[in-house]
């Protein structure tokens, strides 16, 4: 995998609808082959940016390249040469599947004899080969997604962007779909997510920004930001309704570093059973302990005293 | 050579059209048949024993048939410009995945308005089947008549999309239909002459596309001198349909590009 060629730039990338800032000028380079995340809350300008990179959305400020080309200007001549996973299931849902897939293929100019190979080959990838003739309308949640993303994929693709692409599924679903993606990755194809799921960004991405409040917070690769930002592991600590408020200052005493949730305490340790220890030696009595590593959420939450899914 | 992006529009609704075509044959042909048949012989018997003389020279049916045929293709129209529309925008947002193709907001706008020009013609043109059938109007003349009905829908299809792309809420199209698009179509001149309107209401007539495409396809169909001079009904269709176009644009953008 080469790391060189430049797929993305952008320098102080300005987002505004009337005089809300959705996107706060923002930098990021995206790499050919690698695949990149744009991690953060409902509402912290990640959609509004991969509109943007998909020139299907002006940028209110800043300057922006994607595949050399001005998304302003050469809106049509880029899109021809991206893929699209919207967050909304935008199918016609009274075609089949197939239908779905060569309409929007000949959006493209794609011709048929090309298209019904590829459309072979994509139902295949995404396991609907059965599922060709069906209507859209009788598809499951997760099924019309990974049409999306054979649809996404119609046209071959430089740059496959994907906007919270698993939002709204099941566990099961999700996993049959990360594994999709993944598989793309091994292909070299270069992919851009969106996502509000930490999970999500730890298993597909090779490097992410962290976005709050239309700014990026922390750049880097999944363990590097853990690495960078919070201690190795987190020690969570449960009591009983209306307990919590009134030991703030105790639990606070235990480490520098320590959240109060609505509903639990964490506190960020190098040494989980020696925190642990503490904990049982000393007056406080919680309902529930549970230690485990540090994940990009425990990142978000250092970062911006906020939880990425409320 | 790479086919022009509003064809790629055009293309992609000719394709649904073939899977949900059966679902439109009631409203849009076989209603102004029903209508012909219960207007024209029913009520026609009556109104021809009232008027031996005929409405403008002909009888009710000959009178009506050129007049049901544009209000036929004004409906069509202002179906293709509601419907579809806030389908594409809204309810299943299909328009969206367009614009993550090369198909940009102007091909997008002018390729729906073309698609909505052919849905137009096929409704219209299978009406003047009708008509010819029902001895109505020669061939000839009924096929001249398909023009200002062209007109008329066009101007429709393009000023309602103008409308329903700039609706807050979908409750509006039903009241569309309610206060706009039924009175036009029982007002303007379809099943009686309108100076038959009381004089304050005939002014509203006038400015109805489909008065204009009455008079013009009656004057086509059947000879009976219009009201307007022709040249100006032809430039004040064109003016809505250019009209309604130019309208299109900027809330489509403002909609699904924001």
């Amino acid at each position: 995998m080469t790391m060189d060629e430049i797929l993305i730039r952008a320098t102080g990338l300005e987002k505004r609808f009337g005089d809300f800032v959705a996107v706060d000028g923002i930098d990021f380079e995206v790499h050919k082959g690698e695949a990149f995340g744009f991690l953060g809350p409902n509402g912290a300008g990640k959609t509004s940016t991969m509109r943007m990179i998909g020139a299907a959305s002006p940028m209110s400020g800043g300057s922006m390249s994607v595949l050399g080309l001005d998304p302003e200007t050469e809106g049509p001549r880029l899109r021809s040469r991206l893929g699209v996973v919207p967050q909304e299931n935008n199918l016609d849902e009274e075609l089949t599947v197939k239908d779905n897939l060569i309409m929007y293929g000949r959006y493209f100019d794609l011709s048929r004899a090309v298209l019904k190979d590829r459309i072979a080959e994509l139902l295949e990838f995404v396991q609907l080969t059965d599922k060709a003739d069906a209507k859209v309308s009788a598809l499951s949640g997760g099924m019309k997604r990974r049409v999306i993303i054979a649809r996404g994929l119609i046209n071959e693709p430089d740059l496959y962007i994907l906007d919270e692409p698993t939002t709204g599924l099941d566990p099961q679903a999700r996993h049959v779909l990360w594994d999709r993606l993944y598989r793309l990755k091994q292909r070299g194809v270069t992919l851009i997510i969106t996502t509000h799921y930490m999970d999500e960004a730890e298993q597909l991405c090779d490097r992410l920004v962290v976005m709050d409040g239309g700014r990026i917070v922390a750049e880097g690769s999944p363990r590097s930001l853990i690495e960078t930002h919070t201690p190795r592991d987190v020690v969570e600590l449960r009591f009983p309704v209306g307990v919590l408020e009134t030991i703030t200052e105790q639990i606070e005493s235990m480490s520098d570093q320590t959240e109060i949730l609505a509903d639990r305490a964490l506190v960020y340790t190098d040494d989980a059973e020696h925190t642990i220890a503490t904990v049982t030696e000393g007056s406080l009595e919680p309902e529930t302990v549970l230690a485990r590593r540090s994940t990009l959420e425990d990142v978000f939450l250092r970062l911006t005293g906020r939880t990425l899914v409320d | 050579m790479a086919t022009p992006l509003s064809l790629r529009v055009v293309e992609a609704e000719a394709r649904i059209y073939r899977r949900t075509w059966r679902g439109s044959v009631f409203t849009s042909f076989l209603n102004p048949v029903l209508y012909l048949l219960a207007m024209g012989v029913g009520l026609g018997t009556l109104v021809d024993a009232n008027l031996p003389q005929g409405l403008g020279g002909v009888s009710y049916i000959t009178f009506l048939a050129p007049g049901l045929l544009v209000a036929t293709a004004m409906q069509t129209g202002a179906g293709e410009g509601s419907w579809k529309v806030m389908a594409g925008i809204e309810w299943q947002q299909t328009w969206k995945a367009r614009l993550a193709t090369p198909i940009g907001i102007p091909s997008l706008a002018f390729g729906h308005l073309l698609w909505a020009t052919i849905r137009v013609f096929i409704v219209s043109f299978s009406f003047v089947i009708v008509m010819v059938a029902f001895g109505v109007a020669t061939p000839l003349q009924s096929l001249g008549a398909l023009f200002p009905a062209m007109l008329v829908g066009m101007a429709m299809a393009s000023v309602t999309t103008a409308f329903t792309s700039r609706l807050k809420e979908v409750a509006g199209l039903p009241m569309f239909f309610r206060f706009v698009v039924i009175p036009m179509f029982l007002f303007s001149g379809v099943f009686f002459p309108i100076t038959q309107l009381p004089g304050w209401l005939q002014p509203v007539a006038y400015i109805t596309p489909v008065f204009h495409g009455v008079e013009l396809a009656r004057d086509i169909a059947l000879g009976i001198a219009p009201a307007v001079d022709p040249w100006i009904s032809v430039t004040y269709l064109l003016a809505w349909i250019i009209g309604g176009g130019i309208l299109i644009v900027a809330p489509l953008r403002r909609r699904l590009t924001p």
